[in-house]
C-alpha cells in the first residue's frame, strides 16, 4: 500500500479507538460514536484521493466524525438525540482536556467489562477498540453478520441499560479488571493463532495488547502478554509444514522464526520484568528461552522446570503440572517425565494433551509399541483437525 | 440507577469456611450509604399465589409463576451510581454466598 489507502489504513490503527472513544464520552451513545467514525474513514476515503491527506489527518478525522455525529442526531428527532447534540456542541465550546488517553482506556474496560458475555466482550473490542467492521468480525468468528450484529446491538443495549460504567476501574477492582481485559485479547489472539488463517485476529489482538502496554506501562502483566503474544507469532511462518500439518516446536525450521518479533518481544518482556512478574510475564519467559535456541536439542531445560515451579506457584492447573512435567522429562529424562504424569493422571482423566505427552515422552525413551499405543489413545480425544494430523503424522512414523 | 436484587436461593451454596456477612451490618451499610431504599424477605413459594386473566375470567394457581428448584427468597431497591457499585454492594450480602443474586436494573416508565 501506497500513498492515501497506506495514510488512511495508518491513521486508522493509531486513532480509530481515540476518535469512537471521545466520541463516547461526550454523547454516551456506542453505535452513534462507532457509525460517525466509520462515516468519517468513508469520507476520507473519497476525498483525500482528490484533495490530498490533510496536514493533520487525526484531526481532520475527529473533526469529520463529530460532525457526522451531529448530522446524525440532527436527523433523528427523539428527545434524546437533541439532548446528545447539544452535549456535543456544548464540548466544543470547552478546553479539550488531557484525558484522551484515559478516553482509550476506559473504553478497553468498558467493552470487557465481567457483566457481558464473553462473546460479546470480543465482539465489542474488535469492533469499538480495534475497529474491524461488522462483516470482519463475522467472517473471523465464522457466524453469519446478523448474529454478530444482533450480538454486539445487545451489548452496547446492556452497557447503558444496566449502567456499566464508562470508566477505567478504580484501585480496588483494577488487578481484576486488567487480567479480564488481558483474557480477553489472548483469546482475540488464540483465535488467530490457533486457526492459522487468520492472522488478522492476531494482529489485532497485538495491536490492541500495544496500546495496553502504552496506556499502562506500570502494569508487568500487559507487557507480559503483549511479549508472550509476539514471542508465539513470531513463529507463524514456521508453524504450518508445506502439506499444511501442523507443527510442533522441535518440528519447526527455526530459519523462518521472525527475529525481529523476538527481538521486540524481548525488549517487552525486560520492560515488564523490572515492573514486576505474573503468569503472563512468566510465560513469555519460557517462550523466550525457546526463542533463544538455534536447535530443539539445545533448548534450555534447566532454565525452563523452574520457569514453570515458578508458574504453577502463580496458575496452579493441571495443564501447567503437564507441561512442567514434560519439561523435566526433556531436563532429566523421559522416565522422570512420564513418572510425573502418572501422579497427575487423575486430574487430568480425558485430557487429549495427556496421552499426547505421554506418547512424546515414551517415543524417546525408545518405548515404540507404548508410544503408538499413547498417540492411538491421543487420537481418539482430539477432534481438530491440524492437531489430529499432526498425531497421525507421528503415529504413521512409529508404524513403519 | 435504581437496581432492584433478587435475593435467590441456589442449589450449590458457597462451600468454603469463610464465615457469612451479617445481614444487619449488610442493612444498616446501605442505609448508612444511602443506596437501599428498601427491601425484605418474601414468603416460600409454597404460600404463593398467581394471578391470570384470561377471557375476562380472573384463574388463580397456587404457587409461583414458574416452578423451579430456585427460588426468591427476598429483595431489595437499590439506588447506586452504576453496576460496579451495584455489583460491589451485592456481593456482600449473606445470601451471595448462600444462594444467588440477580441485578436487575428498573426500567423507568418516563424512558
Amino acid at each position: 500500500m501506497t500513498g492515501v489507502p497506506a495514510a488512511i489504513a495508518a491513521v486508522h490503527r493509531s486513532d480509530w479507538s481515540r476518535i469512537v472513544s471521545g466520541l463516547i464520552r461526550v454523547t454516551g451513545d456506542w453505535a452513534l460514536a462507532e457509525d460517525a467514525a466509520q462515516d468519517a474513514f468513508a469520507i476520507a476515503v473519497a476525498r483525500w484521493p482528490r484533495e490530498g491527506i490533510p496536514e493533520k489527518p487525526a484531526a481532520w478525522l475527529a473533526v469529520t466524525a463529530r460532525n457526522r455525529a451531529i448530522d446524525r442526531l440532527r436527523s433523528a428527532t427523539s428527545e434524546r438525540s437533541k439532548l446528545r447534540e447539544v452535549a456535543i456542541m456544548d464540548s466544543l465550546t470547552r478546553q479539550p482536556d488531557a484525558s484522551i488517553e484515559d478516553d482509550r482506556l476506559r473504553l478497553i474496560f468498558t467493552c470487557c467489562h465481567p457483566a457481558l458475555p464473553l462473546a460479546a466482550r470480543v465482539a465489542l473490542t474488535l469492533r469499538t477498540v480495534a475497529g474491524l467492521t461488522v462483516p470482519e468480525i463475522a467472517a473471523a468468528f465464522l457466524v453469519p453478520e446478523t448474529t454478530m450484529a444482533q450480538r454486539l446491538v445487545r451489548a452496547r443495549a446492556k452497557i447503558a441499560n444496566a449502567g456499566i460504567p464508562y470508566r477505567v476501574p478504580p484501585p480496588e477492582l483494577l488487578g481484576e479488571r486488567l487480567s479480564g481485559v488481558l483474557a480477553v485479547l489472548y483469546l482475540v489472539f488464540n483465535e488467530g493463532y490457533t486457526a492459522g488463517a487468520r492472522a488478522d485476529l492476531a494482529d489485532s489482538a497485538i495491536a490492541l495488547a500495544s496500546s495496553v502496554v502504552d496506556l499502562m506501562p506500570t502494569e508487568p502483566e500487559a507487557g507480559g502478554l503483549l511479549a508472550l503474544m509476539l514471542f508465539q507469532d513470531s513463529r507463524r511462518a514456521a508453524r504450518i509444514s508445506n502439506d499444511g500439518r501442523l507443527l510442533t516446536l522441535a518440528e519447526q525450521d527455526r530459519g523462518l522464526w521472525n527475529s525481529v518479533e523476538i527481538a521486540r518481544a524481548g525488549a517487552v518482556l525486560d520492560r515488564a520484568m523490572s515492573r514486576g512478574r505474573g503468569a503472563y510475564v512468566v510465560q513469555a519467559a519460557i517462550a523466550e528461552v525457546h526463542a533463544g535456541a538455534r536447535t530443539a536439542e539445545a533448548t534450555n531445560w534447566q532454565r525452563i522446570v523452574p520457569l514453570y515451579d515458578e508458574l504453577l506457584e502463580l496458575s496452579p492447573t493441571p495443564v501447567i503440572e503437564l507441561n512442567r512435567a514434560i519439561a523435566v522429562g526433556m531436563r532429566d529424562g523421559p522416565d522422570a517425565g512420564l513418572a510425573l504424569i502418572d501422579e497427575l493422571a487423575g486430574s487430568l482423566d480425558g485430557f487429549r494433551l495427556v496421552p499426547a505427552a505421554r506418547a512424546d515422552l515414551l517415543e524417546r525413551a525408545g518405548r515404540r509399541e507404548d508410544a503408538a499405543a499413547s498417540y492411538r489413545e491421543a487420537l481418539a480425544l482430539t477432534s481438530g483437525e491440524l492437531e489430529r494430523e499432526q498425531l497421525a503424522a507421528r503415529l504413521a512414523d512409529l508404524e513403519v | 440507577m435504581e437496581y432492584m436484587l433478587f435475593i435467590a436461593t441456589d442449589s450449590n451454596p458457597d462451600d468454603s469456611s469463610e464465615p457469612e456477612p451479617d445481614i444487619e451490618e449488610w442493612v444498616a451499610e446501605g442505609e448508612r450509604r444511602g443506596i437501599r431504599k428498601q427491601g425484605d424477605r418474601l414468603r416460600r413459594p409454597s404460600d404463593a399465589t398467581t394471578v391470570r386473566v384470561r377471557r375476562g375470567e380472573v384463574l388463580l394457581t397456587d404457587g409461583p409463576f414458574t416452578e423451579s428448584k430456585e427460588w426468591i427468597a427476598g429483595y431489595d431497591l437499590l439506588e447506586c451510581k452504576d453496576l460496579d457499585e451495584a455489583i460491589d454492594y451485592a456481593s456482600r450480602h449473606p445470601q451471595a454466598r448462600g444462594g444467588s443474586i440477580e441485578i436487575r436494573p428498573v426500567w423507568p416508565f418516563e424512558e
